[in-house]
């Protein structure tokens, strides 16, 4: 019995020891973290116990991003971004509608595609996230203290805004480029005038160090050509961003052949910090364009948007010693800058094998002034004096790389749907394990940074099939998790994704837990309609619009008992949460509102419209469940006929 | 046997002790079978939170007074007046019930307060809705108490 009681204690005890995890530098461990063969267990998180990453994936063409911890593969929020969110009243409240505003008016939803996280000094710092509209070119700025989107703004003159937003290593600069090459500025013109008309553009957008307020400090007007993603170097290529191109052909129909005749495109390489000399010499064009850049008040939590008019816009033909076109075979996607800054990867995705340029090379073929050619003022230089290594794989279609910071390369092959493994260096391949299925991206938390972190690659796949319990024709897709501590990969976990990642980037969970927030103080709300205690609530009439000055509080709403509205009114709910704790939301929901519910975080004040148009008595009530009197939660509002002399009235526990 | 059964006890509980590490808001879980171990605690007329020591009332202090009205406007009167019940108890009169400790701790810690203190437990049961924890401060809550000591209810005027 004895011995039995002793083993009860000891299995406890191991259990505890190995669910204690986070070794200290996983960057170290050659022979794998896990001693044991149970990939369960090492993606086991106990009950309670937190998982070592945050990892934030785009959606996709649900225009949003998720947050989920690593190695649990959990599923913590989801962050409204270029969409629409019902569920937290965003782009249905007053308060966030103008988040979505454009030049082209308010729109609902967007393409989410590269989230990437905001770095000081080559490392991952934890402050923002920026995230780039594919469709109807925008970046967004998410604040990680709240996890809400603090700012967004659009591109002008720009299309496809797909090379975006990858940053410089202290966030100097988003960039955004048009992978749609259209007339810029616009202009009705035949189609067939391509070749005449249609160009590209390359945007930087600057971020204020201090709240990262974003605007765009300069574009690079460039050859018509498809410019699709980028990255920017660190280290000693600090100063340099560098884009993919394909259809260097300037197809302008059936793409997928006339953009795939050329056996090599280009890498172009930008001199940012010789544009900033450019536009300090102003020598620029100062162009009319109008963009609409929308920003979250702190203190009142109100988006408002400006309408901005004046870009500078440099023109790379007359710019010298600011692009270089470095040749890169078969319509290159992916461009990967290593943790040293030194090696530029380009994945030509119609290609088995992947091109390894040199910074240093490219810099003396600058140096020497050898060029293979001059396309629009733009030196082409020649790919073998800048060529450095080339994988070849075995493998087809690569798309992205990643880097673990000892040395190795991790790439996507989308046709072998495979991550292969490879020595940077020797370009020599170390290791490949399948994807389930037809891999896109794939991350490391730390990945496009100085110090990736080496214990987890994700793979981010377009194709699901069989994977999970089938729900009808639609399948959510797929992502697989792999230990990469030791000499070979090894799948671990296999989790359903929300919309369609375009890649997800994550860090040390402890470079954010710190820093989020629990509640919002009551005392710095600045919402004009705000009320700061029960005393302050009160409805007022201003012509046909009705303001209701509103509390909520667990487990009630001040005033509840409401009188003397009209059909034909507008009224605006404005509920602040009075609450001062963490976790403690409330949400409002008006019976015939045509927009959504609001959920109000604490501290915070919420504006709902509502138009009755019939007579009655309406209720509504609070949505977030809230106390064991959740359900009491509740109120009425009495309508009148638009012309009766009820008079507006107010109350709360009154019988 | 009894003699490595202890030692082997004591290891099991360094190891949660060691394992609890991760922040403040590290969730309890691990903790909890060390309550098996754990005999009840007689309660603390003082409550449980950051108020350990007793609270000396001396002379009402005027500016005290203001001070605490206005958190206690701010933060308390969604719930609580001051002569009737309303979604918690009337509080005219509490300083006579509990000591200012009690008090200060049940607005400080009011979570763990509704779940241990045997007083407050009985009044969660018969309010049912929770004491709402509105992050004051330790000298805003004694402010707050001081407020509610000098108030006398209609009544008694």
């Amino acid at each position: 019995m004895k011995e039995l009681l002793k083993l009860c204690l000891l299995l406890p005890a191991v259990a505890l020891l190995t669910s204690c995890g986070g070794d200290g530098n996983p960057n170290k461990a050659t022979q794998g973290a896990f001693n044991t063969n149970d990939a369960a267990a090492a993606v086991y998180v106990a009950p309670g116990e937190y998982d070592e990453y945050y990892e934030f994936f785009s959606g996709g063409f649900s225009g949003q991003v998720s947050v989920v911890g690593l190695p649990s593969g959990r599923l913590f929020r989801r962050i409204p971004v270029f969409s629409v969110d019902p569920e937290k009243g965003y782009g249905f409240d007053e308060e966030s509608k103008a988040m979505l505003n454009t030049t082209h008016g308010f729109i609902p939803w967007d393409d989410a595609h590269h989230p990437k996280l905001s770095q000081t000094n080559g490392e991952i710092d934890g402050r923002w996230l920026f995230i780039n509209g594919n469709n109807t070119p925008r970046i967004a700025r998410i604040d990680l203290t709240t996890f809400e989107t603090a700012e967004i703004i659009e591109i002008p003159n720009s299309a496809g805004n797909h090379s975006s937003p990858y940053l410089t290593m202290n966030t100097e600069y988003v960039v955004a480029g048009t992978r749609f090459s259209i007339p810029i500025p616009q202009k009705d013109v035949p189609i067939e005038t391509y070749k005449e008309n249609f160009q590209g553009m390359l945007s930087f957008i600057s971020v204020a160090p201090e709240d990262g307020d974003m605007d765009i400090a300069f574009q690079i007007l460039v050859p018509g050509f498809d410019y699709d993603l980028a990255s920017s170097g660190k280290g000693p290529s600090h100063g340099w961003t560098f884009f993919t191109t394909y259809n260097t052909e300037k197809g302008r129909t059936m793409k997928e052949a006339t953009a795939s005749q050329n056996d090599k495109d280009f890498i172009a390489a930008i001199n940012w910090k010789k544009a900033e000399e450019y536009i300090a010499a102003g020598n620029f064009e100062e162009w009319d364009s109008e963009y609409t850049n929308n920003i979250v008040d702190e203190g009142s939590h109100i988006a408002s948007s400006e309408t901005k008019h004046k870009v500078k816009v440099l023109n790379s033909s007359n710019c010298p010693g600011m692009i270089y076109f470095l040749p890169t075979p078969k319509s290159p996607h992916g461009v990967d800058v290593n943790p040293t800054g030194e090696y530029i990867v380009g994945c030509g995705k119609l290609s088995a094998d992947l091109t390894v340029h040199s910074f240093s090379k490219m810099m003396a073929a600058i140096e020497a002034e050898s060029y293979e050619t001059i396309i629009d003022g733009i030196p082409v230089l020649k790919y073998e004096e800048v060529v450095t290594g080339v994988v070849k794989s075995g493998g087809l279609g690569p798309l992205h790389t990643e880097f673990d910071g000892d040395g190795n390369a991790y790439t996507s092959f989308f046709i072998s749907s495979e991550v292969v493994k490879w020595n940077v260096g020797t370009w020599e391949v170390i290791d490949r394990v399948p994807s389930y299925y037809s891999i896109g991206h794939l991350s490391i938390p730390g990945g496009g940074s100085m110090k990736p972190s080496r214990k987890y690659l994700i793979s981010m796949n377009k194709i699901t099939k069989d994977r999970y319990l089938p729900t009808g024709p639609e399948l959510a897709h797929s992502a697989q998790l792999y230990d990469i501590t030791g000499d070979k990969m090894r799948l671990l976990l296999d989790f359903p994704t929300d919309g369609e990642p375009h890649y997800a980037q994550g860090c040390l969970a402890e470079l954010i837990k710190p820093n989020s927030k629990k509640f919002y103080k009551l005392d710095e709300n600045t919402h004009p309609y705000a009320v700061m205690s029960e005393e302050d609530v009160r409805v007022e009439r201003d012509g046909k619009n009705v303001h209701v000055y509103m509390s909520s509080i667990r487990s009630h709403f001040a005033p509840d008992n409401i009188e003397g509205v009209k059909v034909g009114d507008r009224v605006y709910w404005h509920v602040t949460n009075l609450e001062q704790d963490w976790d403690t939301p409330h949400g409002f929901a008006m019976m015939g509102a045509r927009n959504a519910e609001t959920l109000i975080m604490p501290g915070l004040t919420k504006t709902l419209v509502w138009e009755p148009k019939v007579e009655g008595v309406f209720p509504f009530y609070c949505t977030d469940f809230c106390s064991a009197l959740h359900q009491e939660m509740q109120g009425y509002v009495r309508v009148s006929a638009a012309g009766s002399d009820v008079p507006l009235k107010w109350s709360l526990g009154e019988d | 046997m009894k003699s490595v059964t202890i030692p082997m006890l004591f290891l099991l509980l360094t190891l949660l002790a060691a394992c609890g590490g991760g922040g403040d808001e590290t969730p309890q879980n691990n903790a909890e079978p060390m309550e098996i171990y754990t005999p009840k605690a007689k309660a603390n007329p003082l409550g449980i939170g950051p108020v350990t020591e007793e609270v000396t009332l001396g002379e009402v202090d005027p500016t005290l007074v203001a001070e605490g009205e206005a958190v206690f406007t701010q933060m308390c009167t969604a719930c609580h007046k001051l002569d009737k019940r309303h979604v918690g108890p009337a509080l005219a009169g509490v300083l006579e019930r509990r000591n200012a400790a009690w008090v200060m701790n049940m607005i400080l810690n009011p979570e763990v307060m509704v779940k241990e203190d045997p007083i407050a437990k009985a009044l969660f049961a018969e309010y049912l809705s929770p004491m709402a924890n509105q992050n004051l401060t330790e000298d805003q809550a004694r402010a707050v108490v001081e407020y509610i000591r000098q108030y006398i209810p209609e009544e008694k005027l």
